[in-house]
């Protein structure tokens, strides 16, 4: 079974752990600067909403890549940035509809989320539940019992 | 060893920006924000300075688990000496601004000196420099923080500023970071202002990452959370009502000050409490809370977001308050409110966004309008003089006065002068709740027994961060102690005020000892730094700081005699509510504190206590 990263922004509190988790889980550092997920915060409607990449199928970053750096993970799905064939001509970046795959200037490559091999950290760190690994097929689950509820569960007429 | 290991010297008056090393002896023995910044304060200005003269020095300082994964771990500290008490001042934040200092590889920033023309210091990783400040002298904290983010073209830049409280002189002006977070009470802002200085702009890219085990680090963070989770008051309690959840509680008991302390209960607590917050309202049918948020690190979340009635007086014109913003927390809608008498939820809002906006504490400007009302009351201010009728319970008396006060216009001038300094101005110096120049917060000192001895012997003036025994006399944590019974509480408040300058000085925040003890904080300090410490050793370390602020109080000039209640607290009984005709027992409290703290009558340190403690 293939799993996807579920963000519920709704639950997102703002707290920034995920990023940690991100950073630290990769470069062994707190610094939400290197993290691969962020949490935007729209101050005037006070939603936080965390975003990473959605490990497109035909994913853009991975067809613009001259040098095929970045391959699919077959257990995982995620589409991942071979460091060492990466040449950083950002190529990737520019390509992606979504801005999730940046460049790194410390390491002249590009990065973005690798689901952490199967595990990630930010879902592990998220205290609210905003962030959650689950079925890939079963994302809707959630707002489907939702409406289920809300249909199945009225007084009888 | 999680300390970055770097201080920023920052000469106002001669205009240089130097890097040292951070003293790590210091750094052992004091661990970190509230501690060490209070320890390089005390050692480098004398405590007889003016707190608005150059020679005065203001320090941002972080702690060792600021910028980490353990929950709550984004606080820093302002410490300076106070203008509004003239005892040692320090005041703390969350937001997301401490852990940015931390990420950019510093502990802390020391000023000194005054410059000469408005300036901002600018932080990028290891390079700081001064920069010109004049077209943000005049700004609000908001236009502030848009301005830097706009003109540097960094949308991550986190920004600690003042506004216009700060520049006029408002003597409880606070500095404010991540536009609704703040270093909020005993006019720190104040002495920003007083030195030129309207903000540091800082983006930090090099983050954390010399925790010394990691390994055991993370375990010890994740066992840590896992208690605030489970805990009903940092896990349920304070993520769906924030502190707000208080209101009526403290109501019930009798301990909610109202209209200057000459009652008890409010007839209005719950217009004005967490439930009223999230009931739709008449107006327009929406809740009044949006969402709730968290600091850096956060995982309690208690912070209100919420959305004024676009309709209400104070905002109808003004569409600029009608987007979401921080509050209401507790202490404001308590100060803005019932110390006002004032039960109207938006009108409160509408001061306290104010309050954010041109940074000024709303604790302090809340109760002194408390008290200008009362002196309005018995006829010795007028309506002339205030240029509004302020009655008791006057919400439009209140929006105006938030109005004028950080600008400095009219009688904002002299309520920005704090309620002690105008309430002696007009005869009634009893009329200030305050101790040491500092208002009350928002819990009744004689009703509540505890708290009053924590207000009477707080090294910054009535404050309840300093020893929150309302855990405890309220709340039933750790143990429940009866809240009108002044026997035993010579000791809990020790044991809190030791308590609260460890958490303090770890940089982690106050509100997670509602579920967490020293033994939940030890171990995550131990794997940090890769040295022991124990329980013991931070009792041992909240100690020393206790008794180097009160070292610096005591040469500055104060005395037993100053570790005092307003007459009211201590003549004038509670009216109604479970506490009906209690007053403070004060005097009998506190000659047994001096002894439990290891301290002559008058009030000083003695020689063995300062030895037993590495003074």
């Amino acid at each position: 079974m293939q799993k996807v990263l579920h963000i519920n922004p709704d639950k997102c509190t703002g707290c920034l752990q995920c990023e940690m988790a991100c950073s630290f889980e990769n470069y062994g550092v707190y610094a939400t600067s290197k993290s691969r997920i962020k949490v935007f915060d729209f101050h005037h409607t006070g939603k936080k909403v965390p975003y990473t990449c959605t490990q497109c199928d035909e994913a853009w970053c991975l067809h613009a890549c001259p040098v095929e750096a970045i391959k699919v993970d077959k257990a995982t799905g995620a589409k991942v940035v071979n460091e060492t064939t990466c040449v950083g001509c950002k190529v990737c970046t520019i390509a992606c509809p979504f801005g999730t795959i940046n460049y790194v200037q410390e390491t002249g490559k590009v990065q973005k989320c690798d689901l952490c091999g199967g595990d990630p950290a930010c879902a592990d760190a998220c205290p609210t539940g905003a962030i959650t690994f689950i079925d890939a097929n079963w994302t809707g689950m959630d707002k489907m019992k939702q409406w289920a509820d809300k249909l199945g569960n009225q007084a009888a007429a | 060893m999680s300390w970055a290991g770097k201080i920023l010297r920052v000469n106002l008056t001669a205009g240089t920006v130097t890097s040292e090393p951070l003293n790590m002896d210091w750094a052992r023995a004091y661990l970190g924000s509230r501690g060490l910044g209070s320890k390089y304060l005390v050692e480098e200005v004398s405590p007889k300075v003016d707190p608005l003269s150059a020679d005065n020095k203001i320090i941002w300082a972080t702690g060792p688990l600021t910028g980490t994964m353990a929950s709550t771990g984004g606080r820093y500290t302002v410490i300076t000496k106070g203008p509004l008490t003239g005892a040692i001042a320090c005041s703390n934040s969350g937001g997301y601004w401490g852990a940015e200092l931390k990420f950019a590889g510093w502990d802390m920033i020391i000023f000194e000196g005054k410059s000469p023309k408005p300036v901002y210091l600018y932080i990028n990783d290891d390079v700081a420099e001064l920069r010109d400040a004049a077209h943000l002298w005049g700004q609000s904290v908001w236009k502030t923080e848009e301005t830097l983010k706009t003109s540097l073209q960094d949308p991550l830049v986190r920004v600690s500023c003042i506004g216009k409280a700060g520049e006029n002189g408002v003597l409880y002006a606070a500095v404010v970071n991540d536009l609704h977070r703040a270093a909020g009470r005993s006019g720190v802002g104040t002495v920003m202002g007083s030195k030129n200085l309207k903000a540091i702009a800082v983006r930090g890219t090099k983050g954390v990452g010399n925790i010394r085990d990691p390994k055991a680090f993370m375990a010890a963070t994740k066992a840590a959370k896992k208690v605030l989770a489970e805990n009903g008051v940092t896990g349920q309690g304070l993520p769906a009502y924030g502190t707000q959840v208080l209101m009526n509680v403290i109501n019930e008991v009798g301990g909610l000050p109202t209209r200057n302390h000459r009652d008890v209960q409010f007839e209005g607590a719950k217009d004005i409490s967490a439930e009223a917050m999230v009931t739709p309202r008449a107006t327009d049918g929406k809740k009044h809370l949006v969402t709730n948020q968290a600091c850096f690190g956060c995982t309690i979340a208690c912070g209100r977001i919420s959305k004024m009635d676009e309709s209400h007086f104070t905002v109808a014109t003004k569409p600029q308050y009608w987007g979401a913003s921080g509050g209401l927390e507790y202490e404001a809608a308590w100060a803005l409110g019932a110390a006002n008498g004032v039960n109207d939820l938006e009108a409160l809002q509408y001061a306290n966004l104010l309050c954010n906006e041109e940074g000024f504490d709303p604790i302090s400007f809340g109760a002194t309008v408390g008290a200008v009302m009362e002196l309005y009351e018995m006829g010795v201010l007028t309506k002339e003089q205030l240029g509004i009728e302020a009655p008791f319970g006057s919400a439009k008396a209140l929006a105006y006065f938030a109005e004028i006060t950080a600008k400095g216009e009219g009688f904002g001038k002299e309520i920005g002068q704090g309620s002690k300094r105008l309430t002696a101005k007009y005869g009634h110096p009893d009329l200030s709740m305050s101790v040491k120049g500092q208002e009350f917060p928002a819990y009744d000192g004689r009703v509540i027994q505890g708290i009053g001895l924590a207000y009477a012997t707080s090294n910054r003036g009535a404050c309840h961060l300093r020893g929150y025994t309302i855990a405890s006399e309220v709340l039933g944590i750790p143990v429940k102690t009866e809240p009108t019974e002044h026997n035993g509480k010579p000791e809990l408040v020790k044991a809190f005020q030791d308590a609260t300058a460890a958490f303090d000085a770890s940089g982690v925040c106050i509100f997670t000892s509602f579920a967490w003890t020293l033994a939940d904080v030890a171990p995550q300090v131990q794997a940090a730094v890769g040295e022991e410490y124990t329980v013991e050793h931070l009792t041992h370390i909240g100690e020393r700081i206790w008794n180097m602020e009160r070292d610096f109080n005591n040469n500055a000039g104060f005395t037993a005699a100053d570790d005092k209640l307003p007459k009211r607290l201590l003549t004038e009984a509670a009216k109604t509510g479970p506490g009906k005709g209690v007053v403070s027992k004060l005097p009998e409290m506190l000659p047994k504190y001096y002894e439990v703290r290891g301290w002559n009558a008058d009030g000083t340190v003695k020689p063995e206590t300062r030895e037993r403690l590495g003074l």
